[in-house]
């Protein structure tokens, strides 16, 4: 009912030898695209963003039978109507970059809803090859689909596969080469237009035939207009004259119940294609999904499985994380520094000073939070990749409506805890603006690994077996004023509005240790080219501040800022250098530590840990720990609220906001805490 | 499938009761979100969890779908007779 049934399509495959050939992924959410796209490209993968976009990209290029593939992973997407920026980015890429082919993923276990997305493919000038996967879980769900049957049905070829085992990947692979040697005739059995829209599709294409950009199809932009999306109406609005925008708007207005209508229509044929190739379950069979989802969605016990899980995720970090962290610092950073120091002996002391103080004291602490990093990281990509995110959405819903948000705002929060960054970027998941705009506020109050490696490394210096307990404490305290701020911020500016719950519970499956890997390995590579980057030049600025004009710390630039500062400090119990390590945790959380390294100096005899427990008192490190988690985001976040939010006064709202949370709440906790006889 | 012709709102069904969907009052974003998830006239939609308050969880076209109360009670159906 959408494309064009007056010419069968014949769609011309480039059989040229050409250099490299180009295929599209294309999938809607949770059918195991990404995990091929590992699968295919390994190491070989470059993640980006889509020109102009905030939304991440990824390419990568892979060898089979001696040619050379460039493969594109689009975004998931339900369908290609404009409901977000990923449907515009994965249309638009077909439609203009033109791949020599299109791979669409979809699910064995969820063939009806994955087909929708290939109804709407199938109808772009583009040639495809059906990746069915999910085998397992369909089979581990009782669901038997025919491959034969279904491709026979859809006249495209159809690949059984695993996107976790070889075999299968295999197959598809040796598809695509027949695909482009030609040996494969693709007959497309296209979606018919309903009688009811013949008429009105028509009139429509023949009022924008002559102003429709070349590379849509007409009738599909007509189809585009009628099912109201929102991006096509514009561009229509701005290409067409005034006059012919009203007709044509006037014959939208008389339909508007047409996008009901049209999808009604595409879930018809992909009824037709599936009826003969899928076998149901057995009636009265609980699955996997529904015996676990017993437990992981139940509104009390869900609860405390997700508490519980988060609970052995800072567990691990505090048990693992926190002493490996420690033994690098003594036991790797501190010799080093010890070694080079050794080496410039003879060297002037200003470059001593750059290099064992600045440079290795900065970076080298900084780098000593990988293990913490890899450890959430790895959690986090397991627990998404077996299916439980949308169960811990689920769960939160009723308590994420105290802040007038709904249970998808959860998912970037919890994101939060890995990175603020992705945390605000995937705020894109909830679709009501206001909704959006109050997560994106609260998300920094979510403490990123970074601050969680600072914690975990200050915690036990400043409070020794109790560490374990004031980490618990302070991430509790974080938590509970990000609910406060949430609770007050959605009364006093956006009066309570609401927004629409509508989120997928897809199946659980085994997780892909491939596609955990790659994710870790990727944030471990982004971090410590960080290190190696901003915070190396950073290190050196802070060493250079703390050093000239006088040659010591005591006189130098950074002892005079600090010192400006200092009146606000002190109500928290902070001297002027924790005041400057505070200071330069703008640029990155994890900075704060590599000042402090960089200002005490590294020293073989004792970490910098030891020489900080000397140095300060509990409660001093206590009102740090504090301000330190709620302080104002670091630049990359402040950078990317400003990008999400399109607004610099949210965003000077934002810093603005967690600038006095953070320093009432060091002053309080200070204040409380020498009362109590700290 | 017999249905009975009375009209309720989604959030009334019981855990393994089904229903045909017969309208959804929503705004044009979340309609259009809806229907390609499946949500579409006539279709059986199946309550898989509902405790009463809160969100559910239904079964729509062979997938799971979380929908909060309130979206939940914007849904029309007409349950098939036993």
């Amino acid at each position: 009912m959408t494309c064009h049934t007056s010419t069968q399509q014949n769609i011309e495959i480039r059989t040229a030898d050409s250099a490299a050939r180009t295929i599209a992924l294309a999938g809607q959410p949770n059918m195991g695209k990404s995990t091929l796209f590992n699968l295919l490209t390994g190491l070989n993968q470059h993640v980006g963003n889509w020109p102009g976009k905030t939304v991440e990209q990824r390419q990568g290029v892979f060898d089979h039978a001696g040619k050379e593939y460039h493969l594109v992973d689009l975004p998931g997407t339900y369908s290609l109507t404009a409901n977000s920026p990923e449907e515009v980015i994965a249309r638009e890429y077909i439609l203009r970059e033109k791949p020599d082919l299109v791979v669409a993923v979809v699910s064995a276990a969820n063939l009806e809803r994955s087909l929708y997305l290939v109804s709407e493919l199938i109808c772009l000038p583009v040639s495809m090859v059906v990746a069915l996967n999910m085998i397992d879980v369909a089979e581990q769900e009782g669901i038997q689909v025919d491959a034969a049957v279904l491709e026979a049905a859809l006249g495209v070829p159809v690949v059984p596969m695993v996107a976790t085992k070889p075999n299968g990947v295999k197959s598809l692979l040796d598809e695509i080469e027949l695909v482009f040697q030609g040996k494969r005739i693709l007959m497309p059995r296209l979606p018919e237009v309903r009688d009811e829209h013949r008429l009105v599709i028509d009139q429509v294409s023949d009022l924008i035939r002559s102003s429709v950009p070349a590379v849509y199809p007409v009738e599909w932009a007509a189809t585009k207009l009628l099912e109201g999306d929102v991006e096509m109406t514009a561009q229509m609005k701005s290409l067409l004259l005034p006059a012919r925008w009203t007709d044509v708007h006037a014959i939208l207005m008389q339909h508007e119940d047409a996008m009901l209508s049209i999808a009604s229509g595409r879930y018809a044929w992909v009824e037709r294609v599936i009826r003969a190739a899928v076998r149901r379950p057995r009636l009265g069979q609980v699955s996997l999904t529904d015996r676990l989802d017993r437990w992981a969605t139940h509104p009390v016990i869900g609860l405390l499985v997700l508490a519980g899980i988060l609970g052995l995720v800072f567990w691990l970090t505090f048990t693992l994380g926190s002493p490996l962290q420690e033994w690098l610092d003594t036991a790797v950073v501190a010799p080093f520094a010890g070694l080079v120091s050794g080496w410039l002996a003879a060297a002037p002391a200003w470059l001593h000073g750059l290099v064992v103080d600045g440079i290795i004291g900065g970076v080298g602490s900084v780098l000593t939070f990988l293990p913490v990093m890899v450890i959430f990281f790895a959690t986090f990509g397991l627990l998404e990749d077996v299916g439980y995110m949308a169960r811990a959405a689920y769960v939160m819903d009723n308590f994420m409506h105290l802040m007038g948000l709904h249970g998808k705002s959860f998912l970037p929060l919890f994101l939060g805890f890995g990175c603020n960054v992705p945390a605000i970027t995937g705020t894109r998941v909830i679709d009501a603006p206001a909704a959006r705009l109050l997560t994106i506020l609260v998300a920094p109050l979510v403490p990123c690994a970074a601050r969680l490696g600072v914690l975990a490394f200050l915690a036990p210096a400043f409070f020794g077996s109790a560490a374990a307990l004031v980490s618990w404490g302070l991430i509790l305290l974080s938590l509970v004023v990000l609910v406060l701020s949430g609770i007050a911020l959605n009364r006093l500016l956006f009066k309570g509005e609401r927004t629409a719950f509508v989120m997928e519970m897809p199946l659980y499956h085994l997780p892909n240790p491939r596609t955990i890997g790659l994710l870790v390995r990727q944030r471990a590579v982004s971090f410590i080219k960080k290190a190696g980057t901003v915070i190396l030049v950073m290190s050196a600025a802070i060493w250079a501040l703390s050093y000239f004009p006088g040659g010591n710390l005591e006189s130098s630039f950074l002892a005079k800022l600090g010192s400006l500062l200092a009146p606000v400090g002190s109500w928290m119990g902070m001297d002027w250098r924790l005041t400057v390590a505070l200071l330069t945790s703008f640029l990155a959380k994890e900075n704060s530590v590599a000042t402090l390294g960089v200002m005490f100096g590294s020293d073989e005899s004792s970490g910098l840990a030891q020489t900080l427990a000397a140095t300060y008192s509990p409660a001093a490190g206590l009102a740090f720990l504090v301000v330190s988690l709620l302080f104002i985001p670091c630049a990359a976040t402040v950078a990317v609220i400003r990008q999400e939010t399109g607004s610099w006064r949210w965003t000077l709202f934002n810093i603005a906001f967690m600038l006095v949370l953070s320093v009432g709440a060091g002053v309080a906790v200070y204040q409380l805490a020498v009362a109590v006889g700290g | 499938m017999t249905l009975i012709p009375m009209k309720y709102s989604l959030a009334e069904l019981k855990p393994g009761e089904h229903a045909a969907l017969i309208e959804i009052h929503a705004g044009r974003g979340a309609l259009g979100r809806m229907s390609s998830l499946g949500f579409t006239p006539g279709v059986d939609v199946e309550m898989v969890q509902n405790y009463g308050r809160g969100p559910v969880i239904v079964t729509v076209r062979g997938t799971r779908i979380a929908l909060g109360r309130h979206e939940a009670e914007k849904l029309l159906v007409q349950r098939a007779a036993a």
